[in-house]
């Protein structure tokens, strides 16, 4: 069943193929395998050379802002059934999202294999900002993918994108969405891969991808499990997290994953309602598949192609989901349900409300689901939220949702 | 045809095997049926049917479209093993080339019993790695199907002999990295990864990507067993004005390239005694 059969921990997957169980490993052109190959060894070289190690915390304390706070929302929690909501403030990094994490250490890792150009994709277009900073930082040429749709109503991040010196490509293929940007960012990374790192966003994608982004994001759940037991003295009865590829949700749920006295959960977007068929619930309503390089949870047709998904929030609009989501609800291990467009919406208006923290739609799924989580568990229990990113960028969808501007409401 | 009588009646000429790639279900279900007669009519000797996918991460824009038009018309493995049929029926080597979920979804032992009652030949899975191929392996094996993966001018000689060692059909050749349809010189890159290729492998090589013209062919068959051709084709049927003059132009373009295939007397003998 595991990855080592001396190493019992949950902890230790993927293995050295990039298999979590049956999910995982790598569906992908050859032309790309040697880049793979090239990208997992620099991440292994790094993980064990104290220089690579001390200038990633240097970036991460001292330009990200790390250690991120951990915010007791005790208004917002009088309506989670009176339990302890404890918000893992990845909204306050530089960026205004968890994504910062990833880049860093995938755009040192590109700088160690000599590489001069970083592409992306992007949904919400917090990955491709991230990228965008990362690169300048780095003084390297960036390029983002983004489904049309996405620069429509993600236009300010695709005008914060372009200020910081990246070309944003708008991508008309397929859906116009995230599933068609990373596509279009594949295509790329294989013609140009000599000069090119891809720095793919989330923990989808061939190995060592999820491995690689995992590792980077991990950081979230070591400094989220050491502030709640200097806190409270106690491990949390539950982490909630939104899962679209399911990086956030990894970066906190991966050092708890051997705490069997902490319940993880992860929401998908429900979009319209999973019966609708309009939905991007890729767990909760998805078959085991192949999609963008990795054996996992796909939205499918009985043919299997590819089918489009739906969410109000651009971030978790993907029909695929990372291979170790999906090996982690296989064995029980996380419990995924969806959240609909409006459930997250009224989270989004709820914790603006009554913490004075506005955050981002994808995070608002979370929120809905720890207002369930905690009407359940009740007053006693301790809830960690992930809340993985600030929603300034979401401002014109909210504004259309609520109608908060003057022509709106008149 | 088998694949092994394709390439040797095509060395016994001392030419390359022109091989002429499109999708199932394009333009029409019935129209690719003719376009793939068309093809073999003008000199095609091994055919590769694309079976559609909504994710084709290797293919340029002419694929793409393609493909968005078949799956639109709702084409399936099925309909594309129909094509797979027609090819063999026209007394060409039938492959059919396809990304791995539709395969996968399909059901690997019911896909392989289809494919042999249809004729076919070889499979060509452009996103399958030998490391994911195990069942892949043994149930062709197990069925008689012939296994194309793709080697790239990135392979390394370790990797170039696991993919190649993983083939028993032939050797796809990248001739660039790139996806398909880019407009690109093929040359010294192409000629050293086929050359690399030989090393670990006594199977057929066959070169291609951005291969779209009678000039194109002629050079790179004098180094490769086969020439492929794909997204070519698909801009001819694009640029056709009905169903009837697709098939026409296909035509015409199979036999202007399959006058590119024939080497010279020096490089045949070169390329003797492959299989």
């Amino acid at each position: 069943m595991h990855a080592d059969p001396t190493n019992p921990l949950l902890a230790s997957w993927p293995d050295p193929a990039g298999h979590f169980g049956a999910y995982g490993g790598r569906f992908v052109p050859e032309a790309l395998m040697a880049a793979l190959d090239e990208l997992d060894a620099a991440h292994a070289a790094a993980a064990s050379d104290p220089q690579f190690r001390a200038e990633f915390d240097r970036i991460m304390r001292d330009y990200v802002g790390r250690p991120s706070p951990l915010t007791h929302a005790a208004r917002f929690g009088s309506h989670a059934g009176g339990a302890t909501i404890l918000l893992k403030r990845e909204d306050l990094n530089h960026t205004g999202s968890h994504k910062i994490n990833n880049v860093v250490g995938q755009g040192l890792l590109a700088a160690r294999m000599g590489k001069s150009r970083l592409i992306a994709e992007t949904g919400a277009g917090q990955h491709g900002v991230a990228t965008a900073t990362i690169a300048a930082l780095l003084g390297m040429e960036c390029v983002v993918y983004m489904g049309e749709e996405d620069t429509r109503r993600q236009a300010l991040n695709v005008a914060r994108m372009r200020l910081l010196g990246a070309s944003v490509v708008p991508v008309t293929t397929g859906s116009r969405t995230l599933k068609d940007a990373i596509n279009e960012a594949m295509r790329d990374w294989v013609t140009n891969v000599d000069t090119t790192h891809y720095l793919l966003g989330t923990v989808a994608g061939p190995a060592p991808f999820p491995k690689v982004v995992r590792d980077f994001h991990s950081i979230i759940g070591r400094e989220t499990r050491e502030q709640v037991l200097q806190r409270l003295g106690r491990l949390p009865d539950a982490v909630v997290a939104c899962v679209g590829g399911g990086s956030n949700a990894i970066g906190i749920f991966h050092a708890f994953l051997d705490d069997e006295s902490v319940a993880l959960h992860g929401f998908e977007a429900a979009g319209d309602g999973i019966v609708t068929g309009r939905h991007a619930a890729t767990i909760s309503a998805g078959s085991p598949g192949v999609l963008h390089g990795a054996r996992t949870y796909v939205l499918q047709d009985e043919h299997g192609q590819t089918v489009e998904s739906h969410s109000i929030s651009a971030g978790l609009d993907y029909p695929g989901v990372g291979p170790e989501h999906a090996f982690l609800a296989d064995i029980g291990r996380v419990r995924y349900a969806g959240v609909t467009d409006s459930e997250a919406m009224d989270a989004m208006a709820l914790l603006s409300r009554t913490e004075g923290i506005i955050p981002a739609i994808e995070t608002a799924h979370a929120l809905h689901g720890a207002l369930l989580l905690g009407r359940e568990l009740g007053p006693d229990a301790v809830i960690v939220v992930n809340l993985s990113g600030r929603g300034d960028k979401d401002m014109q969808t909210a504004s259309a949702w609520f109608g908060l501007a003057d022509d709106e409401t008149r | 045809m088998r694949l092994a009588d394709a390439f040797s009646a095509a060395r016994g000429a001392s030419r390359a095997a022109l091989i002429g790639y499109l999708p199932a279900g394009f333009p029409d279900r019935e129209t690719a049926h003719e376009l793939v007669r068309a093809m073999v009519r003008g000199g095609v000797g091994i055919v590769e049917v694309g079976m559609p996918y909504s994710d084709p991460v290797m293919d340029g824009p002419a694929i793409q479209r393609a493909s968005d038009v078949s799956l639109a018309a709702g084409t399936t493995v099925r309909d594309a093993i129909d094509v797979v049929r027609t090819a063999a029926e026209a007394e060409a080597a039938a492959c059919l080339m396809s990304y791995w979920n539709p395969i996968a979804r399909y059901g690997l032992e019911r896909f392989c019993q289809d494919f042999v009652a249809a004729a076919g030949t070889a499979v060509i899975t452009p996103d399958l790695s030998p490391e994911e191929a195990a069942d892949w392996v043994r149930l062709t094996d197990a069925h008689g199907i012939r296994r194309v993966f793709l080697v790239a001018p990135s392979s390394t000689e370790a990797r170039l002999a696991l993919v190649a060692g993983t083939c028993n059909g032939f050797v796809y050749a990248a001739s660039m990295m790139g996806v398909t349809g880019n407009d690109a010189v093929i040359g010294q890159v192409a000629r050293d990864l086929v050359a690399r290729a030989r090393t670990v492998t006594d199977l057929p090589v066959a070169v291609g990507l951005g291969i779209r013209s009678a000039d194109q062919v002629r050079a790179v068959a004098e180094f490769a067993d086969g020439v492929i051709v794909g997204s070519a084709f698909v801009r001819a049927v694009e640029e056709a004005h009905s169903p009837a003059a697709a098939v026409a132009a296909v035509e015409t373009l199979a036999r202007e390239l399959s006058t590119g295939v024939v080497r010279g007397a020096a490089t045949a003998s070169e390329n003797g005694g492959r299989e």
